[in-house]
């Protein structure tokens, strides 16, 4: 493994320390819920879709240095995009967005947020249909 | 006292390097290392005495049942209990513990209480939560005060007439907080209820005698005290073994069998179906050997004195808090956290200066919830650790502090 002043760097708890995107957004049209029960790292993402594209993302949590930091991210990277788009976004691209490079053992906590924003979307296609 | 240092040759896992630094290895309340006559012992049964038990009238299998039944006897005298019929085998604690809820859940009724307390690891809530589900029987919990110890008069208060079952762990995995097993067993009783003792954390650092406590069941696992995974012990006192259901089903647990029906072996082999975990027990009994030779005293006053100086070394790091209570009233079992870092990020550090310890919930979210954290960092000793190991701690933490800037 990479030594731990490479894991931590500056950028990553720049992220972890002020996140991007952090809080809420009332009404928006898709949220959701996850969390990593190894290590109890959470989070909650809430989204707001016009025509087919993210508009608008928030989230809260709490959990370790990457899971947070990963979220800021992962976040400010959606936004805008198309939710087809955000639908298809690897494991792979997400861990190269990030400053660092991740252990294996930390690959959970550094993917919770790209999950929790892809279930939301997916949760929220399926109210649609119904 | 133990001599660390002559006891470490026989480890063969604390010699090796974990990301180019001397293994510290303090995740030992999750589970401990084995020394050379433990794997010495599984080798030799598998490459000389390899068979399966209880059936065959060939040499092998004579050996082989010889070393199995010998296990659940040194099991029964490790503990004190009054004969191995009262020693059963399985997977694991959890599975010890399985075996007496499941009995539960065909047996009790509604308006039944079940009494745990708010410091048990999963593995004694969630076999109850599934035994009260099925009979409509109440869960009650004791409950722990700002030290981390029961609160020992709203536990009395709790246990009633209706209560049926107190299932208490004898040392919280989290707190380390050694709890009055022998006078909650006396509190049970005094109310016609059963105790049922999670002793995982307790029968490998301390000495436990069940007849002293009087406890009705006591539930353990050989992997954390020297021995091999696979296999868990549940003590129970004869007679409500013999009227105990089994859990499992099938060879080796039978008496008779017919196209219709069945009746049970004898204890304990009627809870222990199918081929058992024999090498298991040929290791297992290696350990215990082990630990007799040291002296189960003297490895609660080594972890008594490492607890001790762990938490006056901890307590010299400025945000540093430790949850639970003082040394002596707990074993070599420490959690704490740092203040602004995730206990994942401090394990992770930890982990690249080649100290392993555990960070989250430790299989106890419910205790976590009520101390207001997400988890902890846990660091747990045993028989092999040193006061230089807990030092190589306090140092890497020093090293936190100062990578994650706070």
């Amino acid at each position: 493994m990479e030594l731990a002043e490479d894991m931590y760097k500056e950028e990553l708890l720049e992220h972890y320390k002020k996140p991007q995107n952090y809080g809420k957004i009332r009404n928006c049209d898709a949220k959701y819920h996850d969390f990593n029960p190894v290590c109890g790292d959470e989070i909650e993402v809430y989204i707001k879709i016009r025509n087919g594209s993210v508009k608008d993302i928030k989230f809260t949590g709490k959990g370790c240095a990457i899971s947070q930091a990963a979220a800021s991210i992962a976040t400010e990277s959606v936004k805008g995009k198309k939710v087809e788009e955000v639908k298809g976004i690897s494991n792979e691209s997400m861990l190269q967005l990030l400053p660092i490079k991740v252990s294996n053992l930390r690959v959970k906590c550094a993917l919770l947020a790209l999950k929790a924003i892809q279930k939301a979307i997916i949760k929220y296609e399926g109210t649609k249909l119904q | 006292m133990i001599n660390t240092k002559s006891l470490r040759a026989d480890f063969p896992i604390l010699s090796r390097k974990v990301h180019g630094k001397r293994l510290v290895y303090l995740d030992n309340a999750a589970t401990t290392q084995k020394p050379m006559q433990v794997i010495q012992a599984v080798k030799s049964y598998y490459e000389s005495h390899n068979s399966n038990v209880h059936r065959a009238v060939h040499k092998l299998s004579d050996e082989a049942t010889e070393a199995y039944d010998e296990a659940h006897e040194k099991t029964a005298s490790f503990i004190s209990a009054g004969s191995y019929e009262e020693i059963v085998f399985t997977k694991n604690a959890t599975e010890a513990i399985n075996v007496v809820a499941n009995d539960f859940s065909r047996k009790l009724k509604k308006g039944d209480e079940i009494v745990l307390t708010q410091m048990e690891h999963h593995s004694n809530l969630v076999p109850w939560f599934n035994a009260a589900k099925m009979t409509g029987a109440k869960i009650k919990y004791a409950e722990i005060d700002g030290n981390g110890e029961l609160k020992m008069q709203q536990l009395r208060k709790i246990i009633t007439k209706k209560t049926r079952l107190v299932a208490v762990t004898h040392a919280s995995n989290v707190l380390g907080t050694i709890n009055p097993v022998k006078e909650i067993a006396e509190i049970a009783h005094d109310k016609g209820a059963l105790a049922m003792v999670d002793a995982a954390q307790s029968v490998p650092n301390m000495p436990v005698d069940v007849k002293k406590i009087g406890c009705d069941f006591l539930a353990f696992s050989a992997h954390k005290m020297l021995g091999p995974t696979g296999l868990g012990v549940l003590y129970g006192r004869e007679e409500l073994l013999e009227n105990t259901e089994p859990l499992v089903f099938g060879g080796d647990m039978i008496k008779e069998v017919t196209f219709e029906n069945a009746s049970w072996n004898d204890l304990p082999w009627k809870f222990e179906a199918g081929t058992p975990n024999v090498a298991g027990a040929a290791g297992f009994s290696a350990a215990m050997d082990y630990l007799i030779k040291l002296g189960m005293g003297n490895v609660r006053k080594h972890e008594l004195q490492l607890a001790k100086h762990a938490m006056k070394r901890l307590s010299e790091i400025r945000g540093v808090e430790i949850y639970g209570p003082q040394a002596e009233k707990r074993t070599g079992v420490i959690s704490f956290n740092m203040k602004d870092v995730h206990p994942h990020d401090v394990s992770s550090i930890l982990d690249s200066e080649g100290i392993a310890v555990r960070g989250g919930h430790h299989c106890a979210m419910p205790l976590m919830r009520l101390l207001g954290i997400q988890g902890s960092v846990r660091a747990s000793f045993y028989v092999y650790n040193t006061m230089e190991e807990i030092d190589a701690l306090i140092d890497a933490l020093n090293k936190v502090k100062k990578i994650m800037k706070v």
